[in-house]
């Protein structure tokens, strides 16, 4: 099969490299190896300063919503970071006294949401927290199987239910200002935490749970599905095991499930994702890139690959595939001239493109200008 | 390298890191909450089981086979193969008279096609529907796929000479649906194989594929019937050099994978020839060969990736079939599991659940409002007609009809 742009990797930076294709009339295919890391993603593009248009464009085509504010924004265990361009439903704040009282309401028996050092957190910056448990019968038939009691099990749920949680709020609500949920709204139905902060007479946060991230797999799904409806082909559950490479470029890749039919294009987009993600991989003795094998920026000493202190950031956090300075991806020094890397696949090698899903956006316009030339 | 291959077990499943993708896209665990979800009876359960079989819960009957955590597992962990596995290992219950029935499909075509006109009054009666409630738990708002007088082996025989005369020839497994139920989807296979000039030609003697006897506790059986069909694929592909066509995702899916890995029949020497027909045509048309399509033919097609096509990941070859014929209007409508699970869904005690399950695609399609749903998967079908109404075809029937016959 052949395509303009084949992408390896079907997370955020493939999905916007691959809907921004489409949009500009070339025909992608996406390879994804299972699902990816938008399943853990905050909501926040944290190391981005500024929105690109296209990016606007990208996410505004798929239905999501974006807002841009420097502040903060809360994590689940009640500490802040800095964060400015996030989703709709993510709120940001000028500073982390964003409150007077606190009203920190989590549901009977979810397990994911810790809402007591939410509330010490809180405390710490001199707001007053109550911590209030709702018990709603809808979700009791989740209970009776307590390890599936999730974030995305209830979302699902509270498409359909979340008027009554807005009641219940609403009667809980003494003087407090403020109202913490935990985000599980909005998974299919996107209108939904727009209405219950309308619905709730005070100001609405959400905050974080547990994996899966609900806003995360909310995005990744209006993003697919817009990248299909562009007649963009996203392979799903499948893994480029082979690449076919003459000289300096990369003429067709193996895919597992294919197998002896490839997929042949004239520019390849590699967005597989750092170690997590299996786009990088290691053995006792290296890290390396699977598909092309192409050369990786690392500590040749393994006990420098990590920090014994668990908390700390981890060196191999930083390693990634060498390219040139227009995302080239490299092999023995010398740059691909059609194959491109883009997300956590580069690690910390392009650290002006910033981190997480500020990297997976930047680079993936990067390389779709560069294709585009 | 060598180290980690070595001690990587059959399905992977100490790969699991505890991610919890997999029960974001289970789909029984969306409407059931009986059933653990496919991390808790896939991987977590293993490590138990391995401890002591009494960790064996029977709510892995609750699985649907669908596969779509295996396609969501972003470890390579063989989710559902894990939980078939188990169930085949330590579920050592008698299956029921009922599951006996639906899973015999091989046995029950051959008994219904003599009387098929008398069966297929009788089993659209109300009183019978009640009756197989009543007796067997099949449930009484199903409606039966109807069975044919007259076998598709018997049509394709008296062909035999006229296909033979094609200078290329493909094996066809075609499957119980189409040899009892409906001959005319194999017929429509031979009609498009034929204007690209290969010739079709029958499996020694094929047996059932076995998938509903594996997920109905019958594995034994199952078996026998993998090793007969392996045997029998053999002498097409290996004797004669053949690919074999299908047109059932779900045959293509248990002949291909199944069989070596529930049911440890090797298959390696046969499986890269077994094709679901889209994409043996989708290479041929690749390749340069053409077809003719009508001037006048228009549809408004909307297209349902059946989960054993997601799961081999060739969806993508009958999407860009019916892309290609001029004059359709083409909709990928979203990858969901439409509830049915071949008998998983007949079942009285899985209705609701198998209904509950497929009502996000039933309302696309609505909201889509085709002409025909295309799909390659004969009890979506019969799920996807019975729940919206709308008609369903398989994407090489939909190739036949836009033919330009000569004539």
């Amino acid at each position: 099969m052949k395509f303009d742009t084949v992408i390896i990797g079907g997370g955020l930076a493939g999905l916007v490299a691959g809907i921004s294709l489409q949009r500009k009339g070339q025909s992608t295919a996406i390879v994804s190896t299972g699902q990816n890391a938008l399943h853990f993603f905050s909501g926040s593009f944290e190391s981005m300063q500024e929105a690109p248009p296209e990016m606007l464009s990208v996410f505004g085509d798929a239905g999501i919503r974006l807002h841009y504010q420097e502040g903060v924004r809360l994590m689940p265990l009640g500490s802040f970071r800095p964060s400015c361009l996030s989703l709709e439903d993510i709120s940001l704040f000028s500073s982390p006294q964003f409150a007077r009282k606190v009203l920190v309401v989590n549901f009977m028996g979810y397990h994911d949401f810790f809402s007591s050092f939410l509330a010490e957190g809180l405390e710490k910056q001199g707001m007053q927290c109550r911590i209030r448990l709702l018990n709603l019968p809808e979700l009791e038939k989740l209970e009776q199987s307590p390890s599936e009691m999730r974030s995305v099990q209830i979302a699902r749920t509270m498409d359909r239910i979340w008027e009554k949680v807005v009641q219940e709020v609403r009667v809980l609500l003494k003087d407090e200002d403020t109202v913490v949920l935990p985000q599980v709204f909005g998974l299919q139905d996107t209108s939904v935490p727009g209405r219950i902060k309308q619905g709730i007479p005070a100001q609405v946060v959400f905050c974080g749970t547990q994996p899966p991230s609900v806003p995360g797999i909310r995005t990744q799904m209006l993003l697919k599905r817009r990248y299909e409806v562009l007649g963009g082909t996203y392979l799903m559950g499948d893994e480029a095991v082979e690449a076919h490479v003459h000289e300096a470029r990369v003429h067709s890749i193996r895919t597992r499930n294919l197998d002896s039919h490839y997929l042949e294009a004239g520019h390849f987009i590699l967005a597989t994702g750092g170690l997590f993600s299996k786009g990088l991989r290691s053995n006792p003795f290296s890290i390396f890139e699977p598909v092309f094998g192409l050369d990786v920026d690392y500590n040749p000493d393994r006990n420098a690959w990590y920090d014994k202190n668990f908390a700390a950031d981890q060196p191999y956090m930083a390693y990634g595939v060498k390219t040139d300075a227009t995302l080239h991806a490299l092999s023995g020094g010398i740059p691909f001239e059609n194959l491109f890397a883009i997300g956590s696949v580069l690690g910390q090698t392009h650290p002006e493109l910033g981190q997480a899903g500020g990297l997976a956006v930047r680079s993936a316009l990067e390389v779709v200008d560069q294709i585009m030339k | 390298m060598k180290l980690q291959e070595i001690t990587q077990s059959k399905y992977n499943f100490e790969e699991c890191m505890k991610c919890t993708v997999c029960t974001a896209y289970c789909p029984v665990l969306q409407v059931n909450p009986l059933y653990p979800g496919p991390k808790q009876a896939g991987p977590d359960g293993e490590r138990l089981r391995l401890k002591d079989p009494y960790f064996f819960n029977y709510a892995l009957k609750y699985c649907l086979n669908c596969k779509r955590c295996e396609v969501a597992c972003p470890s390579g962990v063989n989710v559902a193969d894990l939980i078939q596995a188990a169930r085949i290992k330590y579920e050592h219950t008698q299956p029921k008279l009922r599951d006996q029935i639906l899973a015999s499909t091989d046995f029950m075509g051959k008994l219904a096609r003599p009387f098929a006109p008398i069966v297929n009054r009788v089993t659209g009666l109300g009183i019978t529907k009640t009756a197989l409630d009543a007796m067997l738990k099949i449930d009484r708002q199903r409606t039966f796929p109807k069975y044919s007088a007259s076998s598709f082996e018997f049509w394709l025989r008296h062909r035999e000479k006229e296909q033979s005369a094609f200078p290329e020839k493909v094996a066809y497994f075609h499957g119980c649906y189409v040899n009892y139920n409906y001959p005319k989807l194999g017929k429509d296979l031979v009609k498009v194989l034929n204007a690209l000039g290969v010739g079709v030609e029958l499996l020694e003697k094929e047996k059932c594929c076995g998938i509903a006897m594996i997920t109905n506790g019958m594995s034994d059986k199952a078996t026998r019937n993998a090793v007969h069909n392996v045997e029998v694929l053999r002498k097409a592909v290996v004797d004669k050099g053949l690919k074999v066509v299908t047109t059932s995702s779900t045959c293509s899916l248990t002949l291909r994978d199944e069989y070596p890995h529930l049911l440890n029949v090797d298959n390696a020497d046969v499986r890269d020839s077994i094709l679901v027909a889209s994409r043996f045509i989708f290479e041929k048309l690749e390749k340069g060969a053409t077809l003719k399509f009508r001037p006048d033919f228009h549809r408004k097609i909307a297209y349902h990736t059946p989960c054993h096509m997601e799961k081999m990941g060739w969806g993508v070859f009958s999407e860009k079939l019916l892309r290609m014929i001029p004059g359709v209007e083409f909709t990928l409508l979203d990858s969901a599991c439409c509830g049915i699970a071949g008998t998983y869904g007949f079942k009285k005690e899985n209705y609701a659940a198998s209904q509950a399950i497929g009502a996000p695609l039933f309302d696309q399609i609505r909201s889509v409002n085709p002409d025909l749903v295309a799909c390659d998967c004969e009890t979506c079908k019969w799920q996807i007609e019975m729940s919206t109404g709308y008609p369903v075809a398989n994407p090489i029937s939909i190739l036949a009809d836009a033919l330009e016959t000569e004539k």
